[in-house]
């Protein structure tokens, strides 16, 4: 019997157990995809949003600040790439510049640090890349870059290691309620929790209605897509580049990422499935041209990857942190839409909060293991990276050429507390794969070195999810040996 | 009168061969195109290039090809024997690796020394 | 924390790097290292199991494998060293080379003088920007290629390829043979970047249809490639609605272009062709950095192996000579651009004093022409012509500017195609 159950491993769920692996339950997260961070997680902007968006007195203002400063501790603490670069919202005419007054105005009331007002020549001395057309912008000092799925990851390898159990490929499809325990069903298996945090993202709808006698809210998917350009594109902007949202819509961003390769969109399109992650050329196209009114000298040639993500929107304008009406103990975390990811961390305290208030009893543990390290070859002065190879000699050879990313990190990766088992999951925790190339040299390599660490026949690796298949056989059969 | 692009070099000159006329070939560049275009006609063959099974190589397929070019019709059960075959490094370059490709005369040998 | 000192380091031991090292070791330098990323010599020749290299050079026809191993062999009789399994990480404008490998650890390498033979690298899916699901099954084809050649595993069953490039012709055959089924070679522009005989080779033979002037406008899979989209474009490359054929398959392979891998040029500071995605170099291959040469595909796109070895043999030979004499002369220096119909020109600069008996000079036409003449000019001033009765974007375009031609110009060398004009 767990104490908490916690359904869904992104970065809401992983920050939830991170931040209740400090106290001495038994909790359990439960992830329905064979790697964790795999949904809204792994397709976003990628953006610390600073906190001047959110209507004043709304719990997405209030998390957005706190999380803002949390997720730079977090980061710092666990390792894990971020970069307080700044970030500019953009005016480029009168309405605009209405608009970026009143961000300003709500930032200062939300507790944003430092925001101020540009004017044109000011903005374009700090971003010289910028269309010339602006007329000023709104400066948050303390809006971030980070890797979310990095984030992620790594929040949920130190809970595991202070004692959380973690269950891949358990879709929770039933739930049973004896009374005084939640009784969740994965297939075959049943895990029973006094407590249940749901963090299902877009499914997390369908997961409370598995408990609930009325639904209290609805997942309204919202669909985002961007490009991923080459890191020769990396260096057009320094910050965070935000439009004005309009009544036409809400603007591309353009962004460095913590990889130092540039970050371009979303677009938004309301969408039918919470699973449809495809491109279309109209989204595409859209993003492209919206892109270039902020920064005119994007090189869209030097595009490494399209990606699609989906907003986990409700009907409700803030985000839902409430134990349900009908369920007792159990807690939706839900509708966490933009600045989820910055809010995760201050969500997850909010969530405990609420376990408190049902009868958890929190007690800190005497040994809560705060720090997370993890070697990151690039970064390495040539005498750091001399010694290191003197001591493992898997990290003298390059696996993915494009990022310098070497065999020890792969191997260091493989055997990171929540077992990597798919060339994707490998990316995430590693970044090989995630250059100019795409994996073109490096992806049979890792799978080779998946294969060997886990001891299972290279075909079975998989790209990322089930059914993602990379190999159809072998090519000779082979026979009398001549 | 037929029309061919000549495979024998990159530069691909297209050919006219004349079936009336003892397959003569115009538009030829070289005389080896007169030879193809004749060919291809008449008994048209392929060079074969494949792999097949090693054991202890550096890689786990080795390159090979068939000596000769064989009938064009002969490809693919050429193909199938090859998935008879598997061979023990060292290879070199130019070992036989099938013998007398389906009573033609002609072998498959490795490519690479592995 | 210099390691090692040699007179001439190679980067890459592709084709280009084996050439260049064979002829720099030959020319005058007396230490001579190769580093290779990969676990063997050849690079991407060692894949490309297929006959057809070498007709220019070796006077036969070859396999990839077979033309790799001649300069592996020419090799074993120099005292030329190689480093396997080693990644080049930077160099630096002093010619120090920072590289590692498992054996010998982190190294900085300084060499007399350098030439950069890494080679290029394939345009993928996100590069071209392809709609749709992002299912396993979606390859680039060279990628395919050596999974299915040398790793030993087939990567798809029913496939579409996209791209009638060499790389993605030569596939189509070789899944053929090997029990796929290949259903279509897609080609956005109205003519095939390939070399002719491949398409008569590769498709013809297997009746494989060639879909000209179309492209994949969506593909969908969830796990896996389940549909493809294929949809005809009009004269500006954009589909047309109404035109969509639907294929029922488990694998797309891309072969739509491929780039010169110049991240290491880069951080030596060279001077960059925005047109070759190459660095700039002169007629002997030597780059805006003295003592720093480039050859092969890292320095513009080859089509054929041959011309690839003599550009290495030529950026060796220089090699050597810097490291025995030291400077090259430029008092009279030719800028070389390009004129209509010319995407690129390599050399992009030519210091006359330097050229032995003519300049050669490679480029690539924008379009199919029929029937044209090549200018060279110096301004108004006509320096020389060479009649074409066929050119094509796919096909590298070679002319040869006599010595004497070249004497008496400064300043800019045109080189354009047009319709030869009626006296």
């Amino acid at each position: 019997m767990y104490d908490v159950a916690i359904i869904g491993c992104g970065v809401i769920g992983a920050a939830t157990a991170y931040e209740l692996s400090r106290y001495d339950l038994k909790i359990a997260v439960l992830e329905k995809e064979n790697d964790i961070a795999d949904g809204t997680t792994k397709a976003n902007s990628a953006i610390v949003h600073a906190g001047y968006d959110p209507e004043p007195g709304t719990a997405m203002a209030r998390l957005n600040v706190l999380g803002n400063a949390m997720i730079e501790d977090i980061a710092k603490k666990l390792n894990v790439h971020y970069q307080k670069c700044g970030s500019l919202v953009l005016a480029f005419n009168e309405d605009d510049l209405h608009m970026i007054y009143r961000l300003y105005r709500q930032g200062v009331i939300n507790g944003v640090p430092g925001v101020r007002i540009l004017n044109a020549r000011e903005t374009l001395d700090m971003e010289p890349n910028l269309s010339t057309e602006v007329m000023g912008a709104l400066y948050a000092p303390s809006g971030a870059i980070v890797s979310p799925w990095e984030l992620c990851i790594a929040m949920a390898d130190t809970a595991k290691r202070n004692g959380v159990d973690f269950f891949l490929n358990s879709k929770v499809d039933r739930i049973e309620r004896t009374g005084t325990s939640y009784r969740l069903h994965c297939g075959d298996k049943v895990y029973e929790a006094a407590r249940v945090v749901n963090a299902a993202g877009l499914h997390s709808d369908d997961v409370h209605n598995l408990v609930a006698d009325v639904p209290e809210f609805k997942i309204i998917p919202s669909k985002g897509q961007y490009y991923l350009l080459d890191k020769s594109q990396g260096s057009l902007v320094s910050k965070v580049i935000f439009q004005c949202p309009s009544k036409v819509g809400k603007g591309v961003l353009v962004s460095p990422t913590v990889h130092g390769n540039l970050i371009v969109g979303p677009d938004a399109v309301e969408i039918d499935s919470d699973d449809d992650v495809s491109t279309t050329q109209q989204g595409l196209d859209f993003v492209r041209e919206t892109a270039v009114k902020s920064v005119p000298g994007i090189n869209f040639r030097d595009s490494i990857r399209n990606f699609a993500g989906v907003r986990a929107q409700s009907e409700r304008s803030d985000f839902i942190i409430e134990e349900s009406t009908s369920a007792k103990g159990f807690i939706n975390l839900a509708g966490i839409k933009s600045p989820g990811l910055t809010s995760a961390p201050a969500i997850a305290l909010d969530c405990i909060k609420l376990l408190e208030k049902t009868g958890v009893y929190l007690k800190k543990k005497e040994h809560f293991i705060e720090e997370r390290q993890k070697v990151n070859f690039k970064s390495l002065s040539p005498e750091e990276k001399a010694a290191l190879i003197e001591k493992n000699p898997l990290y003298g050879r390059v696996i993915c050429r494009c990022e310098t990313i070497t065999e020890g990190e792969i191997v260091d990766a493989i055997h990171s507390p929540i077992t990597p088992r798919t060339v994707d999951a490998i990316k995430k925790r590693c970044n090989a794969g995630m250059g100019r190339c795409q994996g073109g040299f490096c992806g049979p390599r890792v799978q080779e070195i998946l294969a060997r660490e886990l001891g299972i026949p290279l075909e079975e690796v998989l790209l990322n999810k089930e059914g993602t298949y990379i190999l159809t056989g072998e090519t000779k059969k082979g026979g009398v040996q001549q | 009168m037929t029309e061919l692009i000549c495979i024998v070099c990159p530069k691909g000159c297209h050919l006219k061969v004349d079936e009336q006329n003892d397959y003569a070939v115009t538009g030829n560049g070289c005389k080896r195109g007169e030879a193809y275009g004749k060919k291809e006609l008449t008994n048209p063959t392929r060079v074969v290039p494949s792999t097949v099974k090693i054991i202890g190589g550096a890689h786990r397929r080795l390159p090979v090809k068939t000596s000769e070019p064989i009938p064009k019709a002969m490809i693919f059960d050429a193909m199938k024997l090859l998935d008879t075959v598997t061979v023990n490094a060292p290879v070199k370059r130019g070992d036989v690796v099938y013998r007398n490709i389906l009573e033609t005369g002609i072998d498959f040998i490795a490519t690479k020394d592995m | 924390m210099i390691t090692e000192t040699y007179d001439l380091v190679v980067v890459g031991g592709g084709p280009a790097g084996l050439a260049a090292a064979l002829e720099g070791y030959s020319n005058g330098a007396q230490s001579v290292l190769i580093l290779e990323r990969d676990k063997e010599l050849g690079g991407i020749l060692n894949q490309c199991i297929h006959n057809g290299f070498g007709l220019h050079y070796f006077k036969e026809e070859l396999t990839g494998p077979e033309y790799a191993q001649r300069f592996v062999d020419m090799l074993r009789d120099t005292n030329v060293q190689v480093k396997l399994d080693t990644m080049v990480l930077e160099i630096t404008r002093g010619k120090q080379i920072h590289c590692m490998n498992s054996k010998d650890g982190y190294m900085v390498i300084q060499a007399k003088a350098i030439v950069l033979a890494m080679g290029c690298r394939e345009r993928t899916r996100g590069a071209i920007a392809i709609p749709g699901d992002r299912p396993a099954g979606i390859f680039t084809a060279g990628t395919a290629q050596r999974y299915v050649n040398m790793e030993g595993y087939m990567v798809g069953k029913r496939v579409i390829i996209l791209g009638s490039g060499d790389i993605g012709l030569i596939m189509a055959r070789r899944m053929t043979l090997e029990g796929a089924k290949v259903l279509a070679c897609v080609e956005l522009m109205p003519y095939s970047n390939g070399l002719n005989r491949n398409i008569v080779q590769c498709l013809k033979d297997y009746d494989i249809p060639l879909y000209l002037a179309h492209t994949i406008t969506d593909i969908q899979g969830d796990g896996r490639v389940e549909k493809v989209v294929v949809s005809k474009v009009d004269e500006n490359r954009k589909p047309i609605p109404g035109t969509e054929m639907t294929f029922d398959c488990d694998t797309v392979l891309l072969s739509v272009g491929l780039i010169p891998e110049n991240e290491l040029s880069k951080s030596a500071g060279l001077a960059m062709d925005r047109r070759t995605s190459g660095p700039v170099v002169f007629e002997n291959m030597e780059t805006s950095i003295q003592g720093i040469f480039a050859c092969g595909n890292v320095v513009h796109v080859h089509d054929l192996v041959d011309f690839v070895t003599a550009e290495s043999q030529r950026a060796g030979r220089a090699a050597g000579k810097y490291i025995a004499g030291g400077e090259q002369k430029s008092e009279s220096l030719l800028e070389v651009q390009n004129g209509s119909c010319v995407n690129y020109t390599v050399p992009q600069k030519i210091r006359t004093e330097n050229v032995e008996k003519a300049a050669e000079i490679f480029f690539r036409v924008n379009n199919v022409y029929k029937n044209v003449v090549i200018k060279v000019t110096d301004g108004d001033h006509e320096i020389v012509r060479f009649k074409r009765e066929h050119m094509a974007p796919g096909e590298m375009e070679k002319i040869t500017v006599p010595k004497a031609l070249l004497e008496n110009i400064a300043g800019t060398l045109t080189v354009s195609v047009g319709k030869e004009e009626t006296a």
